[in-house]
């Protein structure tokens, strides 16, 4: 067990898979000088410039020659910045990386694990700051992961590191300082979510920064008498069905909230699923559907306050609406 | 008889042709088996047996011929949505092709890909493409991927002239400059970007200028000549097999075919159009090659392989419908519908 922050718990799981496996490599900016989030410090020292690539500005080709090192037997661990330069990529990233090992017959697949750092980014406006696994999650061939701690950060990157398939691997952009225990021997399942604070009364379903904002707000509900069960999904696709299923059965009603924008959220599958499989009250907090501003007051607009959840989780324990029973 | 003809070797010679006439053949076939295959330019969709858009390379054969008679199987390829002529010349097997551009099981994607998406790891051939450009980045990381492993195997990195006006282009000739990478890319130069005539929409000399002013050299050549693709290609593989780096090869060749097969590319000027065909390769090489019956023999041996390959390919099965959920990904398989 170490103390260590979010952005060193990565690169130690980064470390030590690099130390195990040789057809482990790192491509992309800044990487030899560790990554703009020290995510990679010290791994061009340790293992040299041929395994932590520098690359130009070239985000076609980052994630484009990852596919080809990944087809001709490497194992390339991609550095993308933040997600919203990945669109720079998706080409690469939908057309090719996952859709290579399915057209060619599983004749190549695509042991790959892209880190598009994802969320609001204060003060970074529009086009650094966008939560976008719903993209992502949409796309058959991809793994989708949202890890929230310096633990999960170190054994969801070891568990993706492993499983063979192309990953888009959301680190937050503002968790990189975030401190917390890691111990090296916990391993993370793919597809298994957390729960982080159990509850009773409202089942809050959120991954990546918004956990912690939930347990803020279960903290607030707790003062008024009301207990919420916080679950981390820590994997978007797949997500767990079974543990946010069983919470449903349990509190009967759920809230999904996340960073993204509201419309067309993953909350809404999410939400959909419960529709589809149990008599849950549901609702879904995410940001409006407008571009992060830059002033404080308008990037306050696309922020999920823990007062937000609680008031959200307020509403779903409201008698029901006669005229709308669903409400 | 020229200076190229004269460095190769008859028997070299006739590989070329036989590697010309097979490709010729295999596509003549896909062709006559693509009618009424594809929703477009007119045509309506119908039983076909290779559906869907097939994009021919036929009068481009020298390019994919010239190149590939100096690549190694453990060397690899990447290709264009037009990559039936390089997936032949680079080892495919003709039957296993066939078979994938009917969608059967026995195809070399398992009925998965089809024509667009045509590979042969097995060969080295990394697969054709249905994004233009695509294929350099690819092609990149492949040659990293060569370098990590030692030796001195290159990837041919074949792309179109439509190709170089995508930003992969600069961004994949820089980077491998740059990582002094072992590619040989090659701009098959067909003059036509789908049904545009690529100098309509392309500024400066094209490929090589671009190329050059990047750091990566190379040469220019007519791609209808085999001979001088395959003694400038074996030029520029021997330099970037040294350790050189990146070199580019911009062969100028021309689309005979429309886009797709059923595109009767009727946007073309019909006076130039008949000219350009005086130039096919097949008949330039032939000319130089004085030995009529052999090259008469390879033409019907072509012909003949390509009609047991249709065939297997009439004969074989059709995948099943569960291989739709194989090869998508290991983590959540099964999990299709949420």
């Amino acid at each position: 067990m170490a103390r260590m922050n979010y952005a060193r718990a990565s690169c130690t799981a980064l470390e030590a898979a690099m130390r195990s496996d040789d057809r482990v490599v790192v491509v992309g900016e800044d990487v030899g000088r560790g990554g703009i989030f020290g995510q990679y410090r010290g791994l061009q020292q340790a293992f040299g410039g041929k395994r932590v690539i520098d690359t130009p500005i070239s985000e076609s080709t980052i994630l484009g020659a990852a596919v080809g090192m990944a087809l001709a037997g490497l194992q390339p661990v991609v550095e993308m910045r933040v997600v919203d330069f990945a669109l720079c990529a998706i080409d690469e990233l939908v057309n090719q990386a996952a859709k290579a090992r399915y057209m060619f017959g599983g004749q190549g697949r695509v042991a790959m694990v892209a880190r598009l750092p994802n969320g609001l980014w204060s003060g970074s406006a529009a086009q650094h700051s966008q939560s976008l696994e719903a993209w992502f999650a949409h796309i058959p061939g991809l793994v989708v992961v949202a890890p929230a701690t310096p633990q999960d950060n170190y054994s969801l990157l070891q568990a993706s590191l492993a499983c063979g398939d192309p990953v888009v691997y959301l680190e937050h952009k503002e968790l990189w300082g975030l401190e917390g225990d890691v111990d090296p021997a916990k391993s993370a399942q793919l597809g298994e979510a957390e729960i982080v604070h159990p509850g009773r009364d409202v089942t809050v379903v959120t991954w990546s920064r918004t956990r912690h904002t939930a347990l803020e707000a279960a903290a607030l509900t707790e003062q008024q008498g009301v207990s919420i069960e916080v679950i981390d999904l820590r994997t978007i696709w797949p997500w767990d069905r079974d543990t946010v299923l069983a919470s449903a059965a349990r509190t009967g009603r759920v809230l999904i909230t996340h960073e993204a924008v509201q419309v067309a959220g993953f909350g809404a599958e999410i939400a959909a699923t419960l529709a589809e499989e149990t008599d849950a009250r549901v609702r879904r907090l995410g940001a409006p559907r407008i571009p992060v501003g830059y002033s404080m007051p308008l990037e306050d607009e696309s922020r999920i306050t823990p007062q937000a959840i609680s008031a959200a989780c307020t509403k779903l324990l409201e008698p029901r609406n006669a005229r709308n029973p669903h409400r | 008889m020229n200076k190229a003809v004269r460095d190769v070797e008859l028997a070299l010679a006739l590989a070329l042709y036989r590697t010309m006439a097979r490709i010729r053949a295999f596509e003549d076939a896909a062709e006559e088996a693509s009618k009424g295959g594809v929703a477009a330019f007119g045509a309506s969709l119908s039983e076909a047996k290779v559906r869907g858009p097939l994009h021919l390379s036929t009068g481009q054969e020298a390019v994919a011929a010239g190149v590939c008679a100096h690549l190694k199987k453990s060397d690899l390829l990447t290709s264009t949505h037009r990559g039936h002529g390089h997936t032949i010349a680079k080892g495919a097997a003709l039957d296993r092709m066939m078979c994938e551009l009917f969608g059967r099981a026995p195809g070399y994607n398992g009925g998965k890909g089809g024509s667009m998406h045509i590979a042969d790891f097995s060969v080295g051939m990394l697969g054709a493409n249905g994004v233009v450009a695509a294929g350099i980045p690819i092609a990149v990381g492949a040659a990293h991927a060569l370098r990590a492993r030692g030796g001195s195997d290159v990837v041919a990195c074949f792309f179109g002239d439509g190709a170089i006006n995508r930003g992969p282009f600069l961004e994949g000739l820089n980077w491998a400059a740059v990582h002094a990478l072992p590619i040989l890319f090659v701009c098959e130069d067909n003059r036509w970007a789908a049904t545009t005539a690529s100098d309509a929409t392309t500024a400066g000399a094209g490929a090589l200028a671009r190329a050059e002013a990047i750091g990566v050299p190379g040469a220019q050549v007519d791609g209808n000549d085999v001979f001088a693709v395959w003694e400038a290609a074996g030029r520029l593989l021997a330099e970037v097999r040294k350790g050189d780096g990146p070199r580019l090869l911009h062969a100028i060749t021309y689309r005979v075919k429309g886009h797709v097969s059923v595109d009767a590319a009727a946007y073309r000027d019909a006076v130039k159009h008949d000219k350009e065909l005086e130039r096919d390769p097949l008949v330039i090489a032939a000319q130089r090659i004085a030995t009529r019956d052999q090259l008469e023999a390879i033409g019907r041996e072509a012909r003949e392989e390509v009609a047991a390959a249709l065939k297997i390919a009439h004969e074989a099965p059709w995948p099943e419908a569960k291989a739709a959920y194989t090869d998508v990904q290991d983590t959540g398989a099964g999990r299709w519908r949420g």
